[in-house]
């Protein structure tokens, strides 16, 4: 079986983030990017399938600027077999919406014929959480979300995902889209002698137009804001304190 | 003449710079207060370091290692840089100076260390003898076959954590027209060989949790198969091996100097006063200038003089004058970094004081500055008959 792996490149979580001054959005330029930790995650599941002898081939795909080269290779790093770079901005501030990903991983699938698609179950930069439940209705897959612990067995995914109040096990046929949660796994460093045979793996270039699809953003950002900034706390020291504390500030 | 990195390159800094972040700052605190490393990490970084393979990534592939270029090996050290040096030494890098291992050694230390079942330590400095090595008063002499030596050094670094040591021994003098010469001669001593015992060093003000210690030998017997190299041969796999350590001292300053100025650069972005970010004083926005000016100058410096070594073009002033610049950098860097942050600077609730504590050492170790100052006058200067 082989298994596909879509992967973005986002700003490092650990990155401070600053808006552009005329609100249009986040400021990407010079700053540190990272493959979105979700993504991650879904690789380290992928990888681990084909360990365990459940997969005998690992696709990563990155839709976006050139750049997200570094983002597959890091994926090939870490083990993943073979990449596909599909350039579909050229402007590192322009990002590519969640239904026109979906269309074009939709032309990779039909390519590529994976049993399995392991997608992050959001970016963490735009947190759309919508990708992978697009591709699975524009493919007529049966979709599986917010998996935190995934067996493949006879054909189906038995899958548990983490929903509100609980964990939830289904059952679903392959090929199917199952998208990660945070607590599947914990995903393993590039080893260096990943590293020596990354850049020797294959990694095709293509176009949107390849697949036939149009990337002209649908949604318009009308305004980006900072959070409020945090006030400063106070330590109190009993818990009468508190409670008088919070009478003052007419919060109870 | 091209800057850019390799892809691999690009991928090795990435990693480095990524298993530094997760998995040594969050525990620097702690090191920091309880001034030592818990056994467990020390052994969950280990562990963690062999499987990404990058244990031994400085030793020749066909030893069991990566087989990493200078440069890359540089690119490695410099990305350790940033974290706390207590925790980045079981990211272990054995000596190179154990490719001099023959025959049985191999087995007994070369592997073992490139496999990581094995810790070294290296041990030249006595009380009596710093920067004038050769003047080492710790002796061996023969005794019905063996080696037979006496003698104390001190400030070992990771002797607490080794399981042998490289220890340099005088093993005799020429009489030569500039005076008594030592002949030199280097051993590897297993901890637990009887007559030798390693004791708890002194409290150093930088990298605490990074334990130096004094070995005592005393008739601490020792076969000729301890002898690493030539008997008298100390100062040939010295210069040899060792030669490059500085090297290693230049990246871990350049890499410990980004990481202080991003904390000066967003404290001078943040900090209000007067009305304003602090930074946009004149004599603040100047220091940021400075400062990244030179740790440029000191990266471009170091990355040069590993691009040397590769090539093998002579390469000993260059590593001089790049340890040299870069540990003085380190040290203008983290002074002005306490500066523009006040009195918080000097605060433990911010890493500030610790880098600045940290960086006083690069200046001493390996190498004073003045010795560097030396080795780069004297390259200049002695063809010159002067
Ligand atoms: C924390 C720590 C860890 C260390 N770890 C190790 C280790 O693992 N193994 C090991 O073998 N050693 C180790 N060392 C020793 C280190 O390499 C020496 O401290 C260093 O070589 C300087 O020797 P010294 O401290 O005896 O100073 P000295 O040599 O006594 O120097 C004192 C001063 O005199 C100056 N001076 C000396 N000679 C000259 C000269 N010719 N011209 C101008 N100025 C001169 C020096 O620059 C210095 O300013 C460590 C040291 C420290 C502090």
């Amino acid at each position: 079986m082989k298994v596909l792996v879509p992967v973005k490149r986002v700003i490092d979580y650990n990155v401070k983030v600053r808006v552009k001054p005329d609100g249009s959005g986040v400021d990407l330029a010079n700053v540190k990017m990272s493959m979105n930790p979700f993504d991650e995650i879904a690789v380290e599941e992928a990888i681990r399938l084909k360990e365990a002898g459940k997969a005998d081939e690992v696709v990563v795909v990155s839709i976006g600027v050139k750049q997200a080269q570094e983002t597959l290779r890091t994926a090939l790093a870490m083990g993943a077999d073979r990449a596909i770079l599909v350039v579909a901005a050229d402007d590192v501030h322009q990002d590519i919406e969640p239904l026109a990903v979906a269309k074009i991983l939709k032309g990779v699938v039909e390519e590529e014929k994976p049993g399995l698609v392991l997608a992050g179950k959001q970016a963490i930069d735009n947190d759309m959480n919508a990708t992978g439940q697009m591709l699975a209705a524009l493919l007529g897959w049966p979709q599986a979300t917010f998996a935190s612990k995934i067996e493949i067995d006879d054909g189906t995914a038995l899958v548990t995902r983490e929903v509100d109040g609980g964990l939830q096990t289904i059952r679903v046929k392959l090929p199917a889209v199952v998208t990660v949660d945070l607590r599947l796994n914990e995903p393993r460093y590039a080893s260096l002698p990943n590293i020596m045979k990354a850049k020797k793996k294959p990694l095709e270039e293509k176009t949107p137009a390849d697949y036939g699809v149009d990337v002209t953003p649908r949604l318009e950002v009308l305004a980006t804001e900072e959070p409020p900034a945090r006030q400063a706390g106070q330590i109190v020291g009993s818990v009468d304190e508190l409670v008088s504390k919070l009478k003052e500030a007419g919060v109870i | 003449m091209d800057f850019a990195l390799s892809e691999e390159q690009e991928l090795i800094v990435a990693t480095v710079r990524q298993f530094v972040e997760r998995e040594i700052y969050p525990h620097e605190a702690e090191v920091e207060r309880l001034g030592r490393v818990p056994p467990e990490l020390a052994a969950e970084i280990r562990a963690k370091v062999i499987e990404m393979g990058f244990w031994a990534c400085n030793f020749p592939a066909e030893v069991g290692g990566a087989g990493l270029s200078h440069l890359d090996f540089t690119l490695v050290e410099r990305e350790l840089g940033r974290g706390s040096m207590a925790l980045t030494h079981f990211f272990g890098r054995p000596q190179n100076i154990l490719m001099a291992c023959e025959g049985e050694q191999r087995e007994r230390y070369l592997f073992p260390a490139v496999r990581g079942e094995k810790m070294d330590a290296l041990a030249m400095t006595e009380p009596g003898a710093g920067s004038d090595i050769r003047s080492m008063a710790t002796t061996a002499v023969r005794q019905g076959g063996d080696w037979v030596i006496n003698g104390t050094k001190h400030f070992i670094s990771g002797a607490d954590t080794a399981d042998f040591f490289i220890v340099f021994v005088a093993t005799g003098v020429d009489d030569t027209p500039k005076g008594p010469k030592k002949r030199i001669t280097c051993f590897l001593v297993d901890r637990g060989t009887p007559g030798f015992t390693v004791r708890e060093g002194y409290r150093s003000v930088s990298h605490r949790g990074y334990h130096n210690c004094i070995l005592e030998f005393d008739d601490c017997r020792l076969p000729d198969s301890q002898i690493l190299g030539e008997v008298d041969g100390g100062f040939a796999v010295m210069n040899e091996w060792l030669y490059a350590t500085r090297l290693t001292v230049a990246a871990f300053c350049v890499g410990r100097a980004r990481r202080v100025f991003d904390h000066a650069l967003s404290w001078a972005a943040e900090r209000r006063q007067f009305g304003q970010p602090i930074g946009r004083f004149q004599g603040v926005g100047f220091q940021i200038a400075d400062m990244i000016t030179e740790i440029d100058a000191a990266d471009w410096l170091t990355l040069s003089a590993a691009w040397r070594l590769d090539r093998g073009l002579p390469a000993n002033r260059e590593i001089a004058s790049a340890k040299l610049y870069a540990s003085e950098m380190l040290a203008r860097v983290t002074d002005a970094t306490v500066q523009i942050h006040g009195g918080m600077g000097l605060m433990d609730d911010l890493p500030i004081e610790r880098f600045w504590r940290d960086a006083r050492v690069e200046r001493i170790w390996d190498g004073t500055s003045e010795i560097q100052r030396h080795i780069i006058s004297r390259e200049l200067l002695r063809p010159l008959g002067a």
